[in-house]
């Protein structure tokens, strides 16, 4: 009888631990999500702050120095397996954070190409400058809205741009692909004033000239100033480099009129840009036009049109990212389990001595813990330092909305370094907390008979 | 295979760490059989073996400028040409941009060349009946639950109608299928008639996006390519001709080298779970080396204990690798089964399969070979005496 109450009690006594695990499980999932997502910066340094404070003052805290202390100092025993954790934590936030940089960059580009105090018009339903054709009754139409600003000379600020593709070889695989040919009007430099000649001169008016921005010089074969293009069968010479900052640079700009003929548009154009006379005059503007009856356009603030055409592959890419960020941190989870719960055996004894002189569990606990997170620290600095060395500044090209060609550079943002190593903390935490409440757990009197 | 119980024996000596091992090779190929799906999408992308008799004719300028149909009986003429298609993007959003899916204005032979797609003789009557009868992939319906007699109403994001309006509206009159399961990502289309198409369309008419040519015999694809380019040259529309594969593979390669971005990936992954599993393996083999000097004593040879070890973390990978594969082929089919087959991905298949477990082997034999080596060379007596 005693013997089956007994059966039954140690029965019970299991169900409960699973549950109580399963449980603690649950409550560090959680935790941990809710850290990742609404963990500011300054929070970490008021942590650890905190830290210090309880491991200077307390009898507890005291103990989790000294036990950590034993810990560290016998990591350099335990060198090959530790490293797994750290090259582990590595690996994940250096995918990471080179995938979030690559959708940071291409939006950080695509948003910096427009600004509040300027207005692009469209035909209705187009979408995408490329599919747009606005006819020169329209053009004259928009440039006189209200809400345009006036040049010195009383004409207004309106640029009448045409978009055509282009195919050029990418140098990167040797393969065409679709370029934006501009065609630009006099008004240009004052809509675009981050745009500025870096190498040779700017396009003569009625010429064959292009010039090319300094995304698509890189990026493209072919293009050298004084290299000579064949586009709809003329020549066209390249005699400048320009460099805008922005999405512009992956384009080839040239004059409007000649673009126009050469491509025979007549006197049609693909949108027009004004600069507004202050980023306030936009919905005067926007009135104007939709109260036009004889206008049928779309019209945005330039920083919404290109924000809109970024956010798709932006959010793409972000989705792909945190993916595989995920699936990457489950295994280096696991991985950092075993790293931690091998460590705990080796010391299974000495952790049992500290216990059985007195030492209480907290301390073993929080000294776990504090090994697996330094450890994932400074996975994640390796990590994030490996990604800001090779991609920061990284340039690349991929196809936008309108079918052809937007160079970018990746960015590795303080931002997004923060995030990679919130990640790399989250692993640590979860890695070591098991580990940690094992160690604590450990029968002293087992442990101790343990060779 | 004798000694298979005794390599799992010594596999499972201690469950948890085998266990959380198993759990990160998992997660390492399942990642894998994504990115791979992904990356095989991209590479295969039109490179199905019914696409290599077909060629495309698009501007040489850019693909996005316009050819004359005009262009249309000449190219007819070339010899070995068997039937030309030609057609338009028409670049239709339906109710929101959101609900992006491609449309284009096709020529009355289009079906009989894509003979990968399959229409229903009284549908292909219907469409042929029907000026403004458009026909849409079985997947494409589904996805909006559209039938047969719908009218389907598409805002125009390049040509406008005759009188201004940006709505073209369409009958469904047809329903076309891959022959093929595994090209189901070409039900995601919309066909509607060209001659419909081009005589309500404001501007641009008489003028093709690209020619499709069947040719009669795919090897004589350059000769028919140059012929064809000829027709233009130095004309204000040259043209470019090249096989389907070909210019699908120049097409998917402007959204970037994602065999390069994969590539990395899996060799930042693969780098990890080597170390990590490496390690594993050598704890593994370093706990037991008493057991292993016992078998020795019993008469298993040098050869023997090498490959037991050798085996025990082949086995490793492989229990995970395969387990992680899965796990990749059901996520993939799940995922396309919900979201409609536009994703890229293909199926999780035998190539897939033949690279991942020939990973498996590799790094099994990787991170087996220097604990086995270790197990090989133990001293019996050394190794007993716990020396």
């Amino acid at each position: 009888m005693v013997t089956e109450d007994f059966e039954k009690e140690t029965h019970m006594r299991k169900i409960l631990e699973v549950i109580l695990s399963f449980g603690i499980m649950l409550t560090a999932l959680v935790g941990v999500i809710a850290l990742l997502v609404v963990l500011p910066w300054w929070l970490l340094p008021v942590l650890v702050l905190l830290l210090v404070v309880w491991m200077a003052s307390t009898r507890y805290g005291h103990q989790t120095r000294s036990v950590t202390w034993i810990g560290l100092s016998s990591l350099t025993q335990r060198l090959g397996s530790s490293s797994v954790v750290v090259i582990g934590i590595a690996g994940v936030v250096g995918v990471l954070v080179a995938l979030l940089a690559m959708a940071e960059g291409f939006q950080a580009t695509m948003q910096q190409t427009g600004s509040e105090d300027t207005a692009i018009a469209v035909r209705a339903g187009s979408m995408a400058e490329l599919n747009s054709v606005l006819m020169r009754e329209d053009i004259m139409l928009i440039a006189q809205a209200s809400g345009v600003k006036k040049a010195p000379s009383g004409q207004p600020i309106a640029s009448a741009e045409l978009i055509v593709g282009a195919s050029l070889v990418k140098k990167s695989n040797g393969l065409d692909a679709n370029v934006e040919i501009r065609g630009v009007g006099a008004h240009v430099w004052e809509i675009y004033p981050n745009a500025h000649i870096v190498a040779g001169r700017l396009f003569t008016a009625g010429m064959n000239e292009l010039i090319v921005g300094k995304g698509a010089h890189e990026q493209f074969a072919g293009n050298d100033i004084g290299a000579t293009l064949i586009l709809n069968n003329q020549q066209w010479k390249v005699v400048g480099i320009f460099d805008s900052g922005d999405a512009h640079d992956s384009e080839l700009w040239g004059d409007a009129d000649v673009v126009a003929s050469v491509f025979r548009r007549g006197s049609s154009r693909s949108s027009v840009t004004v600069r507004l006379t202050d980023a306030d005059a936009f919905d005067t503007f926007k009135a104007a036009l939709s109260g036009d009856p004889r206008l049928h356009v779309d019209t945005k603030t330039t920083r919404d049109y290109y924000s809109e055409q970024s956010e798709q592959l932006t959010r793409l890419i972000r989705i792909l990212g945190t993916t595989i960020g995920v699936i990457m941190a489950i295994g280096a989870v696991f991985g950092a389990l075993n790293t931690m719960f091998a460590a705990v055996a080796t010391r299974a004894r000495e952790i049992a001595t500290l216990r059985a002189i007195g030492f209480r569990g907290l301390p073993v606990v929080v000294s776990v813990m504090l090994e697996t997170m330094l450890l994932a620290l400074a996975g994640g600095v390796l990590g994030a330092a490996i990604a800001w060395l090779v991609f920061d500044d990284y340039t690349a090209s991929t196809l936008g909305s309108s079918f052809s060609q937007v160079v970018f550079a990746f960015k590795v943002s303080p931002a997004l370094i923060w995030n990679g190593l919130k990640w790399a903390l989250a692993i640590g935490f979860l890695g070591g907390l098991f580990p940690a409440l094992r160690a604590a757990q450990l029968p002293v009197t087992t442990a101790l008979r343990e060779l | 295979m004798k000694y298979f119980h005794l390599v799992w024996a010594a596999l499972f000596r201690r469950k948890a760490r085998t266990i959380f091992t198993l759990l990160s090779v998992l997660a390492a190929f399942l990642l894998f059989g994504l990115l791979d799906s992904v990356h095989t999408a991209f590479a295969k992308a039109g490179d199905n073996v019914s696409g290599v008799d077909r060629m495309v004719t698009v501007s040489k300028v850019s693909f996005t400028m316009q050819l004359p149909k005009s262009l249309l009986p000449r190219i007819e003429n070339i010899p070995g040409v068997k039937a030309v298609i030609y057609a338009n993007w028409f670049g239709g959003v339906y109710q929101d941009p959101k609900n992006a899916f491609a449309n284009e204005a096709v020529s009355p032979n289009f079906f009989e060349v894509y003979t990968e797609l399959v229409l229903p003789a009284d549908h292909a009557r219907a469409f042929a009946a029907t000026r403004t009868g458009a026909v849409v992939g079985a997947a494409l319906v589904n996805k909006y639950g559209w039938k047969i007699g719908d009218k389907i109403p598409l805002q125009a994001s390049i040509f406008p109608q005759k009188d201004g309006s940006n709505i073209w509206t369409f009958d469904l009159v047809g329903i076309y299928e891959a022959r093929d399961p595994k090209q189901r990502a070409m039900e995601q289309v919309m066909f509607f008639r060209w001659d419909y198409f081009d005589e309500a369309r404001q501007f641009g008419n008489g003028n093709v996006g690209w020619y499709i040519e069947h040719l009669t015999d795919h090897t004589r694809s350059d000769e028919v390519a140059k012929a064809i380019d000829a027709l233009s040259a130095n004309s204000e529309h040259e043209t470019k001709t090249q096989t389907e594969q070909a210019f699908n593979a120049a097409f998917v390669g402007q959204f970037g080298d994602i065999g390069l971005i994969v590539g990395s990936i899996m060799a930042a992954v693969f780098f990890t779970l080597v170390l990590l599993t490496g390690n594993t393996m050598a704890q593994a083999v370093r706990e037991r080396i008493p057991e292993l000097a016992v078998l020795k004593t019993l008469g298993f040879t040098n050869r023997g204990v090498l490959s037991l070890v050798l085996a025990e973390s082949i086995l490793l990978i492989l229990l995970g690798g395969v387990l992680g594969l899965v796990c990749a082929a059901l996520t993939v089919s799940a995922l396309q089964t919900s979201m409609g087959a536009q994703i890229p991905m293909s199926q999780v298949g035998g190539a897939i399969w033949l690279r991942g477990v020939l990973l498996m082997i590799g790094i099994g034999l990787l991170i087996g070979v220097l604990p086995a080596l270790r197990g090989m060379r133990l001293r019996i007596v050394d190794a007993l005496a716990g020396r």
